[in-house]
């Protein structure tokens, strides 16, 4: 697979490791009262969709950017990449991703 | 028809024309006391011992395409019961006494070859951690032998001793594993069941799960709706996409692992070996072809199909730990989904839904645990108990924390 | 017969001396230019192997990679090829090929009575036998089929050859040098786009150079050897011959195998054997063309009986006839041109037989059987009649039979599509979805004329152009004849006596595929596996849609109603050692040395692989023969004096940023933000999950700067996960991530004499006192006269002791200065052995007792999960069954019999206890010999340890039928008060 870097353009998938599905960013409060039932969800369910995935690839032999690629499970179409950080940043700073 | 020599004899005889079918091909009914969903090697189990084990012959095995294939027909058909967690060990030691006892069972030759498994260890630490495993495997009444070097190298002279980037210091032998002709667990399973009346429906796809009072009642399929007073899931790769008709989330991901097999060869390794310092393992199979297989990709995946990155993976392994391989042609290269859980543990569990029974999450390790998970899985459905040696395999273990992580890696689900 | 005797003209070789091969250790010669299978033909030599069930003679059946029959073991000795197809392979001075799957001679071969026995052999017969008694599977049955199946030997010696990888970048990728490949370069590489023309054979023309066309007013052979020529003047285009495409994958991505050396005689030259090419295409263009098929009638697999494309081949392109009288058996025109040909040639051709009715307009003046079909053959090891339905017999060494011609769609099939059936033309062409950019043309896509193949190729081309906005001006696309090759599908001649072959190799005839529909196994799927059709080493090149057809017969069905089976990578077998390449041996995987090895390698130090590294075991000094006389000596010493040891290893990790402190409170389970510059802490980091994933010390260089260690197996996933905290959790902290591990050298001096022999070493003014820099310091200062160093006052082997780093290019000189410093002390560098038995004795946990199973509960750590923050993992250790009552705990043990010898992976149970999972409670996670308290010590977890003080356990290793007692004491065996280290 070709991963198209947002900011190094495309690199062979083997330069990536992956980590799961992108939801992995979203870690629940701590002080929430139903912390723990939202840390075994976060941390243990997955929708696992047939199809269309959002999903995190670390770029260990490169920038070591973390990245958020759309890709369809069925097929492997990469439709999209998106640096973590800056999706991160934008939903922690309430805006909407693009 | 009972199936022998004396029966191959008359039947050749009379030129192979009256033999007959290996098994019907019934319409559903429209009420059965179970539906098992997914008419591969674990489902057609499970049919079979709530058959034979249980007297609960009113059964339906619902298959999507045709019986037998999925990863029961795609494997690297080994079997062992090396592992090291007692949740673990005495589910899998169950199973290879069932594979000992299969054929005369379900009369049919699935050609269960007790040839033996080496895991090669190349480091201290590694020999430490397959005492410990072995020692478990004896303690739950396995078989379980360490070799060092040279015991290693009288059973396998031409692995690399000598020039190797992680050099094989021993190795933990299993003597009782080896492997099975997985197409005729399959076949011998489905003969069986429906031999005692089960019905095997291939080409019924369930698109849903027929509800009421918050109970599960049956099932709606491309063959019409179908009720019945127990669903039991069976679907492997497709865990995710079957639970999520019931509105039900999994510690489940589905991944690609490859496999491989080699032109046919006059026979050259009598086991199964597994390296140990790379992402190989290696038998050769009845037909000559040296089957083989590593890694999974690594990410998720239902395409069943893989990447270069990981043949290539694969066979530096394999040439790293023998490399009298490498004029062997590989030959076929394919791709199965697995049902990877948190833990790299299986699941075999009631759901939080009445009436809808789970079994899957067994990574890649599903095949030797065919007539394991099928006896644990018809004991829970007719007993609505889990079986003694299954009992750990709980949907919510995660929440008790009670994990069943045999290589200590978390809950990440590629890294089992 | 010999000497060439059956080249009936030069072909396309040239008429140069010949050159000397061996088949069956019997001398042959050929030309340059033949195949293998070309050359035994010329030589007359008809038989060549035999099938893998029923042992039955097999001839010659194809010209190319599909073939199933003339199989061959190429070479001796390590360099042994088996199953290699004499097809492909290319003749070359000293070529020695033989014959395989036969016990005695090809001719006498006696495992051919499994042919006098096939009705009791019949497709899946094993699966219902071979049961009773049980015990005699495995001792009986199955090693005489393991012996009897398989096809060639592998030597079982280490494959002496090299092989390559490389990686190609192009914009298009076009796969065949055929009609439509050839044509489709000329007009792109015209353009100026930069091309990858790729071709398996060795002579690029595919069928230009098999047939009698014209094209442009020249030879298709001499048109095709003039595009080749001018391709190869075209820098922006790079042709590879010899090279199989053999797999298509994800974005662009395909593979390749060039054959470098595979035609030259082995030793003669330095290069690799193959290059396993990944090759990145923007876009593709398939240009595969097609394989000919045959059709089921009785005993239709005996040698001499070949597709009519191929025999034609032989003919053309090598000048070799493979018989002295040709008959053919059509169901297609196409056939038609092999009696042509042969008649042109001057050889006898006896008969033409069409299944039609009707014959094609073709003028030639033999024998005509139209509606006729073959229903048997006659010839035991060779064919020399076949009789028709209608009673005649036909005399001919060789049959030429045409079934029609299926497109090789199997690239277009590896990301699952599936192909479509074309009535028109019997055949599956591409389906709709193909992969990505990949476009096909040619007989691959049903063009089956030259003329359309030669125009589907220039028009796939300019398509390409157009949507590049590529406005070249180039030729028009080159002029053929469009030849008729109209076919009527027939299939199988029914009521046949004889047994009617489909698949060559696995010996699968019709009748198999009766009996598996009758049994059941009616998906495609199902009725493969059980008959084996398709399974051999051509895939079912030749077979697969001759098996399709005949079950689509039996089920009365249609084709496309009974479906297909899913064409998988490779195209054709990919030798192992082509895909590992040069990973293999010692080059495995790469190997990294820390900075002191090539001092420690001159010193006696043995080396030991961790994880990627090697390492310095223990250093072996005059007079000791055993490593442990020398770990004892290096432990003893080091606790009596100085040691020095290189744990550059450990992972080190540069932290920095106004959040660094905050950030690390999160990563870490216990507190950072309270350290103070200068300081180090102790540090246990969690998983999510509430397991321990690792440990290390962190120290503080400034209020914004820390440098964490990390175990030396977790430096990269801690690094990783770290960097997902970082960007993914918390991406408003400021802090950033830098990997120093190589960055610097780092060195543990360990010992009561470590603070005098530092003292040697560190420039003034620094204080290395124990009140200027006590317990848990550290410092940026200066070593040996300005070299910049970091120090770091903290302790593994529980001694005083310190760790000193230098950037790494001083690390050499810094184990110089060390050793030369240290003899005033007689201090002993120390390895990986003695450093472990000292932090066993100091009972500090490492990879044994960290290994992803352990809570810091387990390893007495619990406290340090601090209640005030929050942190990865901290939720989730909270689970009930990770704070059982019960739980394991690390604890010491020492034999109650000091001479015995402890083992790590034993598991404990109370004295009596039967040796059962029920009796587990748990298992000694490290062992060492104490050279300091002179017995054998361990590490384990146990149930309740800590409450177990001075109990009695059975250390059990059934594994080696020992059981030890042994007694539960603290783990720290060794100064427990920890006063060293803070003296």
């Amino acid at each position: 697979m070709l991963i198209n870097h947002p900011q190094l353009g495309p690199r062979d998938a083997a330069e990536f490791v992956y980590l799961g599905d992108a939801s992995l960013m979203h870690r629940p409060d701590a002080q929430s009262p139903t912390a723990a039932e939202e840390f075994h969800d976060y941390l243990h369910l997955r929708d696992n969709p047939a199809g269309v995935h959002r999903e995190l690839w670390y770029h260990e032999q490169g920038d070591r950017a973390w990245l958020i690629v759309t890709r369809n499970t069925l097929t492997h179409e990469i439709t999209n990449v998106q640096m973590a950080r800056d999706v991160a940043l934008a939903e922690q700073q309430g805006h909407v991703a693009s | 028809m009972r199936y022998s020599a004396f029966q191959i004899f008359k039947q050749g005889l009379t030129g192979n024309k009256h033999w007959p079918k290996t098994w019907r091909t019934p319409d559903p009914a429209q009420q059965y006391d179970v539906i098992i969903v997914g008419g591969g090697g674990h489902g057609l189990a499970t049919a079979h011992y709530l058959a034979k084990e249980h007297g609960i012959t009113n059964v339906a095995v619902l298959e999507k395409g045709w019986l037998g294939g999925g990863n029961i027909g795609r494997n690297t058909t080994i079997i062992r019961s090396n592992y090291l967690l007692p949740e673990n060990e005495p589910f899998y030691e169950l199973s290879m006494k069932l594979w000992e006892g299969l054929e005369q069972d379900i009369n049919y030759n699935a050609m269960v070859s007790q040839r033996g498994i080496i895991n090669l260890y190349h480091s201290d630490s590694q020999r430490d951690a397959y005492v410990r495993r072995g020692n478990a495997m004896l303690m739950a009444g396995a078989d379980a032998v360490l070799l060092d070097r040279e015991g290693v190298r009288a059973q396998y002279p031409f692995l690399d001793f000598d020039n190797a980037r992680f050099p094989i210091r021993g190795g933990l032998w299993q003597p009782r594993a080896g492997t099975v002709r997985h197409d005729a667990v399959a076949w011998g399973y489905a003969h069986a069941a429906d031999s005692r009346g089960v019905d095997i429906i291939q080409n019924c796809e369930v698109n849903g799960f027929i509800m009421e009072d918050g109970k599960c009642v049956g099932v709606n399929s491309t063959r019409g709706s179908i009720r019945a007073k127990k669903v039991a899931v069976c679907v492997a790769g497709s865990s995710g996409r079957v639970m999520s008709m019931a509105g039900l989330r999994l510690p489940i991901e589905s991944h690609v692992l490859q496999a491989f097999v080699s032109e046919g060869l006059k026979p050259v390794i009598p086991g199964v070996i597994t390296y140990g310092a790379g992402h190989f393992y290696i038998s050769q199979s009845d037909k000559g072809g040296l089957v083989f297989g590593g890694d999974i990709d690594g990410y998720n995946s239902y395409a069943q199909r893989g990447n270069l990155p990981t043949v290539e993976d694969v066979c530096e392994g394999g040439m790293a730990m023998m490399p009298v391989i490498g004029r062997a042609r590989l030959l076929r290269m394919w791709g199965g989904i697995m049902d990877m859980s948190m833990d790299g543990s299986p699941f075999i569990d009631h759901t939080s839904i009445p009436g809808l029974y789970f079994n899957g999450g067994w990574c890649y390790g599903g095949f030797k645990a065919t007539p394991a998970s099928g006896w644990c899985y018809a004991h829970l459905i007719a007993t609505e108990q889990p079986h003694e040696t299954a009992k750990g395999m709980r949907l919510d273990r995660f929440k008790s924390g009670a994990v069943m992580d045999e290589r200590g890696a978390g809950a990440q689900p590629n890294l089992h | 017969m010999n000497n060439e005797s059956m080249r009936v003209h030069d072909g396309l070789l040239p008429d140069a001396a010949p050159i000397s091969f061996i088949f069956n250790e019997r001398k042959y010669t050929a030309r340059v230019g033949d195949t293998l299978a070309s050359a035994l033909l010329a030589n007359g030599q008809k038989l060549v192997g035999r099938s893998f069930k029923y042992h039955r003679p097999r001839g010659i059946f194809s010209a190319g990679p599909e073939e199933p029959s003339a199989l061959v073991e190429l070479r001796t000795g390590a360099h042994r090829e088996p199953n290699t197809r004499a097809t492909v392979t290319e003749v070359f001075a000293g070529l020695e090929a033989s014959s395989q799957n036969h016990i005695g001679p090809l001719g006498f071969d006696v495992m051919a009575i499994n042919d006098a026995l096939s009705t009791f052999l019949s497709a899946g017969f094993y699966y219902k036998t071979f049961m009773w008694p049980k015990a005699f599977w495995e001792k009986l049955y199955e090693p005489i089929i393991r012996a009897a199946a398989g096809l060639g030997k592998l030597s079982v010696q280490e494959d002496p050859d090299t092989y390559e990888k490389g990686f190609l970048h192009t914009d298009l990728l076009i796969i065949g040098a055929g009609p439509a490949g050839l044509s489709a370069a000329l007009a792109a590489g015209r353009a100026g786009v930069k091309v990858l023309l790729v071709d398996e054979d060795f002579l690029p023309g595919g069928r230009l150079n098999l047939e009698r066309f014209d094209i442009d007013g020249q030879s298709s052979a001499q048109w095709a050897s003039n595009a080749m020529a001018e391709l190869t003047t075209l820098p922006n285009v790079r042709v590879l011959t010899r090279t199989t495409v053999y797999g298509v994958y994800d974005h662009g991505i395909y593979g390749a195998l060039e054959r470098v050396s595979d035609h030259l005689p082995t030793g003669s030259h330095d290069k690799p054997r193959q290059i396993l090419w990944r090759i990145y295409a923007k876009r593709s263009l398939l240009c595969s063309g097609a394989t000919e098929r045959s059709i089921a009638f009785g005993n239709n697999d005996r040698p001499g009986i070949m597709l009519a494309g191929a025999a034609r081949a032989y003919l053309n392109r090598f000048g070799v006839s493979p018989g002295k009288q040709i008959a053919v058996f059509t169901n297609n025109d196409d056939g038609w041109r092999t009696a042509v040909d042969f008649q042109a040639a001057g050889v006898e051709v006896t008969a033409v037989i069409d299944t039609r009715s009707i014959a094609p307009p073709v003028d030639i003046n033999v024998p005509v059987f139209m509606g006729n079909r073959v229903c048997d053959t006659a010839g035991r090891l060779a064919l020399h009649s076949v009789t028709l339905t209608s009673g005649e017999t036909i005399y001919c060494d060789c049959l030429a039979v045409s079934g029609g011609w299926s497109p090789n769609v199997h690239l277009t099939c590896h990301q699952r599509a599936r192909p479509i059936w074309d009535d028109t033309l019997a055949a599956f062409v591409p389906g709709t979805d193909l992969p990505a950019e990949m476009q096909v043309a040619g007989a691959v896509n049903g063009d089956m004329d030259l003329a359309s193949a030669l125009n589907a190729g220039h028009q796939s081309a300019l398509s390409i152009l157009k949507n590049t906005g590529n406005n070249a001006k180039i030729p028009p696309a080159p002029q053929a004849n469009a030849e008729s090759s109209r076919i009527t599908a027939f299939w199988q001649v029914p009521d046949c006596l004889g047994r009617a072959w489909i698949d060559l190799q696995n010996d699968v005839t019709t009748k198999d595929l009766q009996l598996s529909h009758r049994e059941g196994f009616r998906s495609v799927e199902h009725a493969k596996r059980y008959t084996t059709l398709g399974m051999a080493t051509d895939q079912g090149k030749t077979s697969n849609v001759l098996g399709l057809a005949v079950m689509a017969d039996i089920a009365g069905q249609t084709i496309p109603q009974t479906g297909t089976t899913i064409f998988r990578p490779p195209y054709t077998p990919i030798p192992i050692g082509a895909l590992a390449g040069r990973s293999r041996g010692k080059h495995f995987r790469p190997t990294r040395l820390p900075p002191s090895h090539n001092w420690a390698s001159t010193q006696g130090g043995s080396f030991v692989e961790v994880g990627a590294w090697l390492r310095a075991q223990w250093f072996t000094q005059a007079g000791e023969t055993h490593w442990r006389q020398s770990v004892d000596r290096e432990v003893l010493q080091t606790r009596k004096s100085v040691g020095y040891c290189d744990v550059t290893t450990l992972g080190k990790i540069d932290v920095q940023g106004r959040d660094a402190a905050q950030f690390l409170d999160k990563v870490y389970a216990n507190t950072f933000s309270t350290l103070k510059v200068g300081r180090v802490r102790y540090g246990l980091m969690l998983r999510e999950d509430g397991f321990v994933m690792d440990d290390g010390t962190t120290a503080r260089l400034a209020e914004h700067h820390f440098l964490m260690t990390t175990t030396t197996a977790n430096a990269v996933s801690v690094f990783r996960h770290m960097e997902f905290c970082r960007q993914c959790l918390w991406p408003t902290l400021d802090v950033h991530l830098v990997s120093a591990t190589e960055q610097w050298a780092q060195y543990a001096i360990a010992g009561p004499n470590s603070r005098r022999l530092l003292e040697a070493l560190v420039d003034e003014p620094f204080d290395i006192s124990n009140e200027g820099f006590p317990f848990m310091e550290c410092a940026t200062l200066t070593v040996c006269n300005g070299t910049p160093a970091r120090l770091f006052r903290i302790s593994f082997s529980g001694e005083l002791a310190f760790e000193l780093a230098v950037p790494a290019r001083y690390g050499h000189a810094l184990m110089d200065a060390l050793a030369e410093h240290g003899k005033a002390f007689d201090a002993v560098p120390y390895g990986l052995e003695a450093l472990g038995v000292m932090r066993i004795e100091k009972g500090h946990a490492a990879g044994n007792e960290l290994n992803g199973q352990t809570t810091a509960a387990n390893l007495g750590l619990g406290r340090m999960v601090s209640a005030a923050k929050d942190c990865i993992g901290k939720t989730l250790s909270t689970r009930p069954a990770l704070n059982t009552n019960d739980a394991n705990q690390l604890v010491g043990f020492i034999p109650v019999d000091s001479q015995q010898s402890l083992r790590a992976g034993a598991h404990f149970i109370d004295e009596g206890a039967p040796l059962t999972l029920a009796s587990d409670q748990g298992w000694m996670t490290s062992v060492a010999y104490s050279p300091s308290l002179q017995t054998s010590i361990g590490l384990g977890f146990i149930r309740h340890g800590q409450e177990r003080m001075g109990d009695q356990v059975l250390a059990s290793s059934p594994l080696h039928n020992e059981q030890i007692a042994v007694t539960i004491v603290s783990p720290h065996f060794v100064d427990p008060q920890g006063e060293r280290l803070r003296a």
